[in-house]
């Protein structure tokens, strides 16, 4: 991935400004199309979700209650795991975003909702809602790009430490729900500053994320645990409460992978979005996106954010009407030349990871990398690791003289 | 027998006082409750115990106020009156109040006011009369699509359009009703009280046996007018004098005549409720007559949009055109606002409206508020895409 701009082949290089302008004027056409028949049908669904949830969390905590008992403990786990999913992505993550807000129910909306996730809700609108949405995958504004901690673009410097970017990337899943916490608190920046000069909000941050997750943990590692000693099952219990929370976690990071991470998904440049237009706007959330194809249960179970195209045009929409904007959507793709990016969960979260691992490694190396040549480059990749910026350079140059030299016998061919 | 009308209304109104307080006082920190409750939140949180609660009994005590319908039975063809079963914390009311009632149409939680029509029950239900305004979002569900089943919102009961404190007093008093339109509904709410209308004809009370009450009810036409039957019934008993006016047959009611309506006017004290224009008209002759009124008037203040309006926020009055969002022109004024991604996408500036009217800059949709038609707090908007269209005022954040 190359930004946008830097790309030979512009995918929108064939769009004229007024062309963006009238794509802009006909997403515009579809959200009102939706806004016009938002209604009792669809309070009716969150209303069910939510409730659905509620349910089966209680039943499922219940039954935990007895989780000594092996058919107790795989129900109860596999139910809390849904629920805590269920919470966040249909549930949690939508409300944030004001989908529900027109409801005007002050139970079920963008100012009080709290989810059961390790950030408190309001630092996780700011960060998710006012930065990722609007700077959507603009290098150096958007974090959710790497989380300011990995490369996910070819123009960043390769540097040894990259080498261990999947396995901070699977670490991050494990345990994704602080990493989100830590991610709207800025913890690494705000790390890097000298303890007296850190900010007062940053302070106050930190002392509300912390009692966020000792609640949440009290809730899941003690109270639960305690209360189904009567049955013998405090470490079933526990072992239960650990599991959901990471089955949660790993699922939650997998969505958000496939959303912006798969091979096709663009990136923009900072100074590409002074000035930018509504419908420039647009365009960067179409390109910026990537869907996963699947069932009703599937949309249900990522929050439908597996629409995270539609989902990015129109995030103050609500979730369940997403699944008929696709389509709509999808023509307008077709009828100006862009590419719809979507494929299956597995496909997506491969093509995610396997863009993780390349770019891990300094640009090109896996794709040049074959059993013949790999001692060699095996032993390149060791010089770079070990051999300090200038060696790195050296290298790198010299690599991309060679390449250049390929593209010129090819073009002459 | 003094059993009358006295202690009703004393018993209602202290009633709501010591709710809280007796709650609060039987749960001292350490009790064996708190800390089960204490418990239960951390068994629940971030939610709390009462969301999974509501679920199930959503009429419990110590819960928000709601209310589930029980019945809705036509009175004329676009008014109905509705009982509701209110939860376990409805305070009780005294006949002439009105509560605020919160219910879902299309999806979006609506707050109107009606006046109660009953005193108070023995079966504790509690009814609003209803009548179908044109374009009434409300008024219109209410009356032909609400069904019984269904949850609403409610608020306590309020309002001081009640009759005189005790019986002795009213029976003293001669009274005259004037009520126009749908403004017989806390009138009703009265007669009804002082005269239970049965199965078997009208009760005849003691309390009531001494009262001198004259009716003039004012209405369209003789077919729409709500409640005419109980009017009729309660005027052949002989409780009331009934003086109805009907614009169709009589004309439109001019107040000089009610000198010849009501010959004895003078001795009366006046109850009117109905239409602003009418109160007002009643005001004005009976202030220059001397004479004693009570007034109410019942339709919520309606907000017209218009293109923009001073907006009020934070203290800081300024003139607002109808085309920059709330946002820039409350900061350009130097007001302190929440703001986030300014395009209408992160929610991050959203404020109640507490009352007025904005435009949608995007699509022209307008959102209007006033304190009686809209949840306590007003309604919540982005002020980073909405506009003046009136006069608006915004609260701080929730």
């Amino acid at each position: 991935m190359t930004t946008i701009q830097k790309k030979a082949d512009n995918p929108i290089a064939h769009l004229t400004a007024e062309d963006i302008e009238t794509l802009g004027r006909e997403l515009d056409a579809i959200r009102q199309e939706v806004l016009d028949t938002r209604g009792a049908a669809d309070a009716a669904y969150i209303r069910k979700v939510i409730k659905t949830q509620r349910g089966l969390e209680a039943g499922s905590r219940a039954l935990l209650l007895f989780s000594i008992f092996p058919p107790a403990w795989i129900a109860g786990t596999a139910g809390l795991s849904i629920a805590k999913i269920l919470d966040n992505m249909e549930v949690g993550h939508n409300i944030m975003h004001g989908q529900w807000d027109w409801m005007r129910d002050p139970k079920i909306h963008s100012t009080t909702w709290e989810w059961d996730n390790a950030t408190p809700s309001d630092m996780w609108k700011h960060s998710h809602n006012e930065l990722h949405h609007t700077y959507t995958n603009v290098v150096g504004k958007d974090n959710d790009l790497g989380y300011g901690i990995m490369r996910v673009d070819e123009d960043q410097r390769w540097m040894p430490f990259y080498l261990a970017q999947p396995l901070w990337n699977f670490i991050n899943a494990c345990i994704f729900e602080y990493g989100i916490a830590a991610y709207d608190l800025e913890l690494g920046k705000n790390l890097s500053i000298p303890k007296e000069k850190r900010s007062e909000e940053f302070k106050t941050g930190v002392k509300r994320t912390l009692g966020k997750i000792r609640k949440q943990a009290t809730k899941d590692y003690l109270v639960h645990p305690a209360l189904s000693i009567p049955t013998g099952s405090f470490l079933p219990t526990l072992a239960a409460n650990v599991t959901a929370n990471v089955v949660r976690n790993l699922w939650t990071h997998s969505v958000i992978m496939c959303g912006h991470f798969p091979e096709g998904v663009e990136t923009f440049e900072k100074k590409s979005i002074e000035g930018e237009t509504r419908g420039e706007w647009y365009l960067r959330q179409m390109l910026g996106s990537a869907n996963i194809s699947g069932g009703p249960l599937l949309h249900m179970m990522t929050g439908n954010l597996s629409f995270q195209i539609e989902h990015h045009l129109y995030p103050d929409l609500p979730s369940n009407r997403y699944a008929e904007v696709a389509p709509k959507v999808k023509a307008l793709f077709d009828r100006y030349g862009l590419t719809y990016t979507t494929g299956s969960m597995p496909k997506q979260v491969y093509s995610a990871w396997h863009k993780i691992v390349r770019l891990s490694l300094p640009n090109g190396w896996l794709a040049d990398t074959n059993a013949k040549n790999a001692p060699a480059q095996l032993a390149k990749l060791y010089k770079m690791t070990t051999g300090g910026p200038k060696v790195r350079r050296a290298i790198e140059a010299r690599d991309k003289q060679l390449a250049r030299r390929r593209a010129e016998v090819t073009t002459a061919a | 027998m003094t059993t009358t009308l006295v202690p009703v209304l004393r018993r209602a109104a202290p009633a709501r006082l010591e709710v809280s307080p007796t709650v609060r006082r039987r749960s001292p920190s350490r009790s064996l409750g708190s800390r089960l409750a204490r418990l239960a939140e951390a068994a629940t949180t971030p939610l709390v115990p009462a969301d999974y609660l509501d679920l199930v009994a959503p009429l419990r005590p110590g819960t928000d106020l709601r209310a589930r319908i029980v019945s809705v039975t036509p009175e004329t063809r676009d008014a109905a009156t509705v009982v509701l079963k209110p939860g376990a914390d409805w305070a009780g009311h005294i006949p002439g109040q009105y509560l605020r009632i919160g219910i879902d149409v299309d999806g979006v939680r609506e707050w109107r006011a009606y006046s109660l029509t009953h005193g108070p029950r023995a079966d504790g239900c509690i009814s609003i009369t209803v009548k179908a305004v044109p374009d009434g979002k409300v008024s219109n569900h209410l009356v032909h699509q609400a069904r019984p089943g269904t949850l609403v919102h409610l608020e306590q009961a309020t309002g001081d359009f009640v009759l005189p404190g005790s019986a002795a007093e009213l029976a003293e008093t001669p009274l005259l009703f004037v009520t126009a339109g749908s403004g017989v509904t806390p009138v009703i709410g009265m007669l009804r009280n002082l005269f239970p209308v049965t199965d078997s004809g009208v009760l005849d009370l003691p309390r009531s046996k001494d009262l001198d009450i004259v009716v003039v009810h004012v209405a369209p036409s003789e077919p729409d007018s709500i409640f005419l039957d109980n009017l009729r019934e309660l005027a052949e008993h002989g409780a009331i004098t009934l003086i109805p006016r009907y614009d169709d047959q009589h004309g439109v009611l001019d107040v000089n005549d009610l000198t010849g309506l009501v010959p004895d006017l003078a001795e009366r004290t006046t109850y009117a409720c109905g239409p602003g224009g009418l109160l007002d008209a009643l005001a004005a002759h009976h202030a220059c007559l001397g004479l004693t009124l009570f007034t109410e008037q019942f339709r919520a203040g309606f907000v017209e949009a218009g293109e923009g309006g001073a907006l009020t926020v934070g203290g800081i009055t300024v003139d607002a055109d109808g085309a920059t969002p709330l946002l820039d022109v409350a900061e350009s004024a130097g007001a302190l606002m929440p703001s986030g991604c300014r395009m209408g996408v992160c929610f991050g500036c959203v404020l109640p409206l507490k009352e007025g009217a904005v435009r949608d800059l995007r699509n022209g949709a307008i959102t209007t508020a006033d304190p009686i038609s809209s949840a306590d707090g007003g309604v919540p908007i982005q002020t980073c895409i909405n506009a003046a269209a009136g006069d608006c005022t915004l609260g701080d954040r929730a």
